[in-house]
């Protein structure tokens, strides 16, 4: 069997497709972000998790340190609880503060966790306690408002 | 009275030709399969055909690719403009040809060019009766003459659907930043941030494979089934792309509804 043209275009149309997938892989999408192939388990519950999603990210002072699982309605406190992997490379303290922020003012939301001064760190399986609820717009005007009406008059 | 019967007759003999074929299909398909060892390790078969039903469609690939990508530049910085976020163009372009454009635009132009080719020649192969020729001369015509194609087929469309998404995201640069205006940096981070590997371009890979087995499965059946005539072979080539092109999207709503859900 000898080699033919055919085969030299062959080759570079196997090339170009390398390259486009390349051009993908490391151009347009983002590979680098987080690893979270043995990522720990924690979980949180939240009175009102507002908008979040499903695959949100959770990051800490800005960086993306892992991303929502799952979201499910707890029927015992009636409590959203929140299931989030974090990549093993990220450990926090045990009393690390979990709160759902917005990202811009029509951004989407994430989870921003803010370290506490605990010891311990968390591993797999833990329960966030301190938690911070999504701000539901609706309910902070109806506050103002309920706060207005209360203030002395002429204030 | 009659002519109802005649409609019912119709109904059911169209419902039977049509599970009969479904049923030689699938059995076609198998057996595809059990034959595919020896083709592949005749490697230089499924290079000659990747050469056809590949290397010969990559012009009309990139062309189009770098077209339908300008279109999505100017298209989504028309809509995008009117919220205040042009500068989110990037995002719009990359994710709608990773998840969709590219693999069922290229699975279509893929089905056109490379499909209707190959049901010609294996129909044409019928008509002359060369793939009886060879039976007779024990060579087995599923083996040497339809694997190859096959896997040509099944090996270049993810190929060919890569090179289309990159081509169509370098349009929507090109017409975004070049012409447009949009900036620069804001274009390429904004896509990295939000483009995940896993889940936008993984999928999509998978959805060009998906693609790619349909389309060179269909192609390489209705050569196979077609009547040996000229009527027939023509035929043959309208339902590989008609059954193609319905093919590639009803799959592509099934694989949408089971790797993107609306979660994010």
């Amino acid at each position: 069997m000898s080699r033919t043209t055919l085969d030299l275009w062959v080759g570079i149309f196997v090339v170009i497709g390398i390259g486009a997938l390349l051009f993908l892989a490391l151009r347009v999408g983002n590979v680098s972000s987080v690893d979270l192939t043995d990522a720990y388990v924690v979980r949180g519950q939240f009175d009102n998790i507002g908008g979040l999603k499903v695959r949100a990210p959770v990051k800490s002072a800005g960086v993306v340190v892992g991303r929502v699982n799952a979201i499910t309605f707890d029927t015992h406190s009636y409590r959203a609880a929140v299931e989030m992997s974090i990549a093993p490379d990220f450990e926090f303290p045990r009393d690390t503060i979990a709160s759902i922020l917005t990202s811009g003012l029509l951004g989407e939301q994430y989870i921003g966790l803010d370290p506490g001064g605990d010891y311990e760190v968390l591993e797999h399986g833990d329960t966030l306690e301190l938690t911070q609820s999504a701000v539901v717009l609706e309910k902070l005007i109806g506050q103002f408002l309920f706060d207005k009406a209360g203030a002395p008059a002429g204030d | 009275m009659n002519g109802l019967a005649g409609v019912v007759r119709r109904c059911g003999s169209v419902a039977i030709e049509g599970m009969w074929r479904l049923g030689f299909a699938t059995r076609f398909f198998v057996l595809l399969l059990v034959h595919s060892g020896q083709s592949l390790r005749r490697v230089h078969l499924t290079i000659r055909e990747i050469y056809f039903s590949g290397v010969l469609s990559l012009l009309i690939i990139v062309v189009s690719g770098l077209f339908v990508g300008m279109v999505l530049g100017l298209q989504g910085y028309e809509t995008l403009q009117r919220f205040g976020s042009g500068d989110a163009l990037g995002v719009m372009v990359a994710l709608s040809l990773t998840r969709e454009l590219g693999p069922v635009v290229a699975g279509l132009l893929f089905a056109s060019r490379a499909g209707s080719a190959v049901t010609a020649e294996i129909g044409l192969m019928k008509t002359t009766e060369q793939l009886k020729a060879m039976d007779m001369m024990a060579v087995n015509p599923l083996a040497r003459v339809a694997a190859p194609r096959f896997w040509g087929g099944v090996i270049s469309m993810p190929i060919l659907a890569a090179i289309f998404t990159a081509m169509g995201i370098f349009g929507g640069w090109l017409m975004g930043v070049v012409a447009i205006g949009v900036d620069h940096g804001a274009f390429w981070s904004q896509m990295q941030a939000a483009v995940d590997f896993r889940y936008d371009l993984l999928n999509g890979f998978i959805k060009s494979v998906v693609f790619g087995v349909a389309v060179s499965l269909i192609a390489v059946f209705e050569g196979y089934d077609c009547h040996p005539t000229a009527e027939g072979i023509s035929r043959a080539i309208t339902r590989t792309v008609v059954g193609s092109a319905l093919a590639i999207l009803a799959l592509d709503f099934i694989l949408t509804s089971f790797m993107f859900r609306g979660t994010s």
